[in-house]
């Protein structure tokens, strides 16, 4: 045993939200404890398409472990999923399929791109890249690199949680919401 | 390969199919032989199945533009594994009419890499059972490695050429 | 248990049968990479397969017409990303073939080891996904521990895990630090209990075998029919492989085997490459012990490969080279050339045509691939879906290679 002190992390379980406790019951704001339990489930679909997808392979294997954050389970089907994750070039002759897929996702649904090329097309400023599927679809969070490392992976994860944690129950019905899907042409 | 395997070759080709050697050189020691267009299937089908050259392998087929931009050219790389001897056979033609005989018959490998010089260059191989568009989107009209041809997406209004060195 | 025959006579099959149309499309997680295959199927058994590739077409050859020689290389990081250090080097040395470089064999040996390295990565990656087609999730789990071991050791040559854009053209852009030497030391002495475990999980586990053998089989005729090269050939019986056939980077001495199989099946593929990570992990060991000590880390090819500094800021040749080579400005000699090296799938070759500008006039990447997708409907004709899965998978089709 060395004599070194122990560093111990600052562990955070998840916060309890506000609200007014006594003998036997809690009450709090519905919108808060429904937006704690979709934070710590997001189920996400996986779309790998190249390189970022083995980063994603290395986040979910035992190393990085994705499933310790609450996404435990993969979901290849878009009804059963939360959290659309575009990893990789999206080419032109892909982009009608990935713009398929995310309309038959089920509300509240939450986009991350990640990597350069589903950001903004990368490094393939070609005549069959999309230069960003944001051009298609409507992007929460852009996750930056080439391939980016597990660990931003994860911080964007994060990030989505945060998003899904402080999001109004009536956001996906606002007007704003709806004028932002008819910009994408979607209903 | 040495210049005297390189003749044995050629004498052997002009034997067998006359007069359809352009010319033969040997850069960096591998031997291209320049064919005429006339002759291509010949000229291949004799190198598959003579027993003494025996290039059963085809590793590789493609397309590429001459340097003057007016024609159109078609390479093949051939192996022979047994004795380990390997040869690039070339033609050429003019880009207006780019038509050449298939080589799927010869070597079934060679369908899907006939689909792709068509699909980059509009090279046509006639008698490939499904000769169509295997990279791009199909409603793609144009052909888009020749040269006259921009790399970028001429209708992306995201990227500054000028910052970008164009 | 008898033993699974596919089912290869489809003639049995009548005309007037109705048959369901399957779309295994791009998205599906079970085909790594995006490839759509429309299935007729009768029933669990697919009569007839029509593949569309192209949903990742990058246009790479087109791309690499626009760039100069040195920025090529971080194109063929990005087409077999599992192991991209092979491509970078095989693109090194086409382009050292070209300006007629030699380099010193330390310089050789020390991409022998990065290529064997990413060798195991790439057939790592490709056996335990096998595995997770088949069901069994843990071995891939752990497992993709050692891949981030090796990741580390890029990391310390070069600074990327991934697409590496490892090297220069004429060696390496520095000398490798002393805990790169320490880190393939801790796994070459680690790895092979690791992959025992691995081994000992699917290798003779009676659930794994009746899954795959006989499952997708291919003849070595067939096979060369169809330009099969790598580990996809070699388990169908033919030995060839272009380290041993035309030997590049010092190959030729070193002392390794190269594994065959029997009947092409899956079986066979994933134990070819279960062999060839052992094999790897002995060539590493030889070209450690055998490491000559002088030679440095590049060779003397001025005109391509940087200057250090210090002679860039005190010397005006190294000015002048330094500007040359970033403006991209060398002069390249004309000509045609073809070269290949052993990828993780098999033949990569490049064949590059040159006009002496400061980009390649034609740069053509031989995929493998791309190549040997072609006979998957022929493999699958008669067997079952499950089955024409675990094929796709143990056939190692990267979507990068494929689509270009």
């Amino acid at each position: 045993m060395s004599n070194k002190p122990i560093k111990r992390t600052k562990l955070e379980m998840a916060k309890s939200p506000e609200g007014i406790e006594g003998p036997g019951f809690f009450a709090a704001k519905l919108q808060d404890v429904i937006g704690l339990a979709r934070a710590n489930s997001l189920w996400p679909l996986p779309f790998a398409t190249s390189c970022c997808g083995i980063e994603f392979m290395a986040t979910m294997a035992s190393d990085y472990d994705l499933a310790r954050f609450g996404s435990e389970r993969l979901s290849f089907s878009p009804r059963q999923a939360d959290m659309l994750m575009v990893m990789g070039t999206i080419a032109k002759k892909m982009g009608p399929t990935l713009r398929q897929v995310y309309e038959q996702m089920a509300e509240p649904r939450w986009v991350l791109s990640v990597g350069a090329c589903a950001s903004s097309g990368g490094i393939f400023d070609t005549y069959s890249v999309l230069q960003g599927i944001d051009r298609i679809i409507p992007v929460d969070v852009y996750v930056p690199g080439c391939p980016p490392r597990p660990e931003q992976i994860i911080e964007g994860i994060l990030k989505i949680q945060e998003l899904a944690k402080n999001e109004s129950l009536r956001r996906r019905n606002s007007p704003e919401y709806k004028k932002l899907m008819n910009s994408y042409g979607i209903e | 390969m040495s210049q005297d395997l390189l003749n044995k070759l050629t004498e052997s080709i002009n034997l067998n199919v006359g007069g359809a050697i352009e010319k033969a050189e040997l850069p960096y020691d591998f031997a291209t032989i320049t064919i005429h267009k006339e002759h291509i299937h010949e000229v291949l089908e004799f190198l598959k199945n003579d027993k003494n050259w025996n290039f059963h392998f085809l590793t590789d087929l493609t397309g590429f533009q001459t340097a003057d931009e007016k024609q159109l050219g078609v390479v093949y790389h051939l192996h022979n594994m047994i004795t380990n001897i390997r040869v690039r056979i070339k033609t050429h033609f003019d880009i207006n009419k780019p038509e050449i005989p298939t080589a799927t018959d010869i070597w079934p490998g060679a369908n899907w890499m006939e689909r792709e010089t068509f699909d980059f260059y509009g090279v046509k191989f006639k008698g490939h059972p499904n000769l169509k568009r295997i990279l791009n989107v199909d409603e793609m009209d144009i052909f888009p490695l020749r040269k006259e041809y921009p790399l970028e997406d001429q209708q992306r209004e995201d990227k500054d050429d000028k910052m970008f060195g164009r | 248990m008898a033993k699974k025959e596919p089912i290869k006579n489809t003639d049995d099959f009548v005309e007037e049968k109705e048959y369901s149309i399957l779309n295994l499309g791009p998205t599906h997680p079970a085909t790594h990479g995006i490839f759509q295959n429309v299935l007729k199927m009768d029933g669990e058994i697919i009569h007839e397969a029509t593949p569309t590739v192209g949903y990742i077409h990058r246009a790479f050859e087109k791309l690499a017409e626009r760039r100069p020689y040195n920025q090529i290389t971080t194109l063929t990081d990005r087409l077999n990303y599992c192991s991209s250090p092979i491509n970078n080097m095989g693109w090194h040395m086409t382009v050292e073939k070209l300006i007629g470089a030699k380099l010193p064999k330390r310089v050789e040996y020390m991409r022998v080891i990065v290529m064997e390295l990413s060798r195991i990565a790439d057939h790592l990656i490709c056996n335990s996904v096998i595995g997770v087609d088949t069901g069994a999730m843990t071995g891939f789990l752990y497992i993709f521990q050692w891949r981030e071991k090796i990741y580390d050791i890029y990391e310390s040559i070069c600074g990327a895990r991934l697409t590496t854009n490892m090297g220069r053209i004429g060696g390496f852009e520095r000398e490798w630090p002393q805990k790169t030497w320490d880190l393939i030391d801790a796994f070459l002495k680690n790895y092979p209990k690791a992959l025992q475990e691995f081994a000992n999980l699917l290798e003779r586990n009676k659930i794994f075998m009746d899954r795959t053998i006989n499952c997708g089989p291919i003849s070595a005729e067939m096979a060369l029919n169809y330009s099969f090269t790598g580990p996809n050939l070699r388990a169908a019986g033919v030995d060839y492989d272009v380290r041993v056939a035309t030997p590049y980077s010092s190959y030729e001495d070193f002392n390794f085997t190269v594994p065959i199989g029997t009947s092409g099946d899956t079986y066979d593929r994933f134990m070819v490459r279960q062999e060839e990570m052992y094999q790897s992990m002995d060539i590493i060991k030889q070209a450690i012990k055998n490491m000559p000590k002088e030679g440095g880390f590049h060779a003397d090819v001025p005109d391509f490969y940087l200057p250090p500094k210090e002679e860039v800021y005190n010397n005006m040749e190294a000015l002048i080279y330094h500007f040359k080579i970033v403006m991209g400005e060398t002069d390249v000699p004309k000509g045609e050339i073809y070269h290949c090296v052993e990828g993780g799938n098999g033949e990569l070759g490049f064949y590059l045509q040159s006009d002496g500008g400061r980009t390649p006039f034609r740069l053509h990447f031989r995929r493998p691939c791309f190549i040997y997708y072609q006979a998957y409907p022929e493999m699958i004709k008669g067997s079952m879906l499950s089955d024409a899965i675990i094929t796709m998978s143990s056939m190692n089709v990267i979507a990068g290679e494929l689509d270009a």
